[in-house]
């Protein structure tokens, strides 16, 4: 049997999955700290790189694990789900993203966690969130069409270089591997 | 203001790996990445379903949460629950459970709730525009090699650091 096992299934099985791989995403996003919005917000005035290390990290063992396992024949790649590319709406959001991140200090994700270990500041951020996500739907009739745009589908880095995939893995953990020397590095000059 | 509290932290590579194994575990189990965002997507259309259901129908963003068993069965909506507890345990075993208002130093209490209440504002505008945030898109398509998680990753890490001066006594 090839993995995924429970792709495209919305039955009792997934969500029980789905709060075992929450309660495990949760576990490991406090235990990196980053619950913690002055530790989050570390990484951008270069004091505290935290963020980058976790996510980098995170990024790396998920990608070169997805890699081998689809090389091995363990995971059918083809029917893991790729987010999907429209550039300008995730280029524009991205930036609007990434301004309100520095504001709240947290992310969603993290927000919850820093709110489940009795942060207010990490609850306001939930219904902050929340709050954006409601009055964006609601008035989404005139985003539409800038949200349609520059569609990409599911489009991969490989696909848009014709490089090889394994290529493309060795060079994300070559510039990975020198971006945590750099990060080590700002953080000795920091402290 | 916060000081340590409880055990220290994690060695941030080795959480990161941890991480790491949880999304390939995602994968692996499920064919489809981590999420945040999203599950706050999927709770706000099953609010404005149950307060006007033809509103809801109509709108093409809350329409297509409608399917399936229902927004309030939505898988992301139960992982992000699982969030909450996964946090709260990690937390609790570690000694880290602590009622606050975490805030930088030159910042009232007050203050810190209006910034986190306006940044989570913002986020969610971005994360509905980009269809995602830091762990469905940045995370999950990251890892899978998404041009368009890649391009999220570098446009929100930029915009962060352009902002990040104007907050600086927010937060230093």
């Amino acid at each position: 049997m090839t993995a995924p096992f429970l792709d495209g299934s919305g039955g009792t099985t997934a969500l029980i999955a789905a709060i075992v791989i929450g309660i495990a995403f949760g576990w490991t996003l406090e235990r990196a700290g980053l619950g913690s919005a002055r530790k989050l917000t570390g990484q951008f005035y270069f004091t505290d790189l935290t963020v980058f290390k976790v996510m980098f990290s995170a990024i790396l063992v998920a990608m070169l694990g997805a890699f081998w396992l689809g090389r091995i024949g363990v995971l059918d790649l083809s029917r893991v789900y790729v987010p999907e590319t429209f550039l300008l709406p995730q280029l524009i959001g991205g930036v609007v993203f990434g301004a309100g991140f520095v504001v709240a200090g947290l992310c969603p994700g993290t927000s919850c966690v820093a709110a489940a270990t009795g942060r207010v500041d990490g609850l306001f951020v939930v219904l902050g969130m929340f709050s954006g996500v409601l009055v964006a739907g609601l008035a989404f009739a005139p985003l539409l069409s800038f949200y349609e745009s520059t569609s990409r589908g599911s489009l991969t880095l490989p696909q848009l270089t014709h490089i090889p995939y394994g290529v493309i893995v060795f060079a994300i953990v070559a510039i990975a591997l020198a971006g945590f020397r750099v990060a080590e590095f700002i953080e000795r000059r920091a402290s | 203001m916060s000081e340590e509290r409880g055990r220290p932290y994690a060695d941030p590579y080795v959480a990161g790996a941890a991480l790491g194994l949880v999304l390939l575990a995602a994968y692996v189990v499920m064919g489809r990445g981590l999420g945040a965002s999203g599950a706050f997507a999927s709770g706000a259309a099953g609010i404005v379903a149950a307060a006007s259901p033809d509103r809801a129908q109509a709108n093409p963003y809350f329409a297509r949460y409608l399917g399936g068993r229902g927004p309030w069965l939505d898988w992301l909506l139960f992982e992000i629950m699982g969030v909450f507890i996964g946090g709260y345990l990690s937390a609790l075993a570690a000694g880290r459970i602590r009622r606050e208002i975490e805030r930088g130093p030159h910042m009232s209490s007050r203050a810190r709730l209006g910034t986190a209440f306006a940044g989570g504002t913002i986020m969610g505008l971005g994360a509905v525009l980009a269809r995602g945030c830091t762990s469905g898109l940045a995370l999950t398509g990251g890892a899978l090699l998404s041009v368009g998680s890649w391009v999220f990753i570098m446009s929100a890490f930029a915009a962060a650091y352009l902002f990040a001066p104007l907050m600086k006594r927010a937060w230093r």
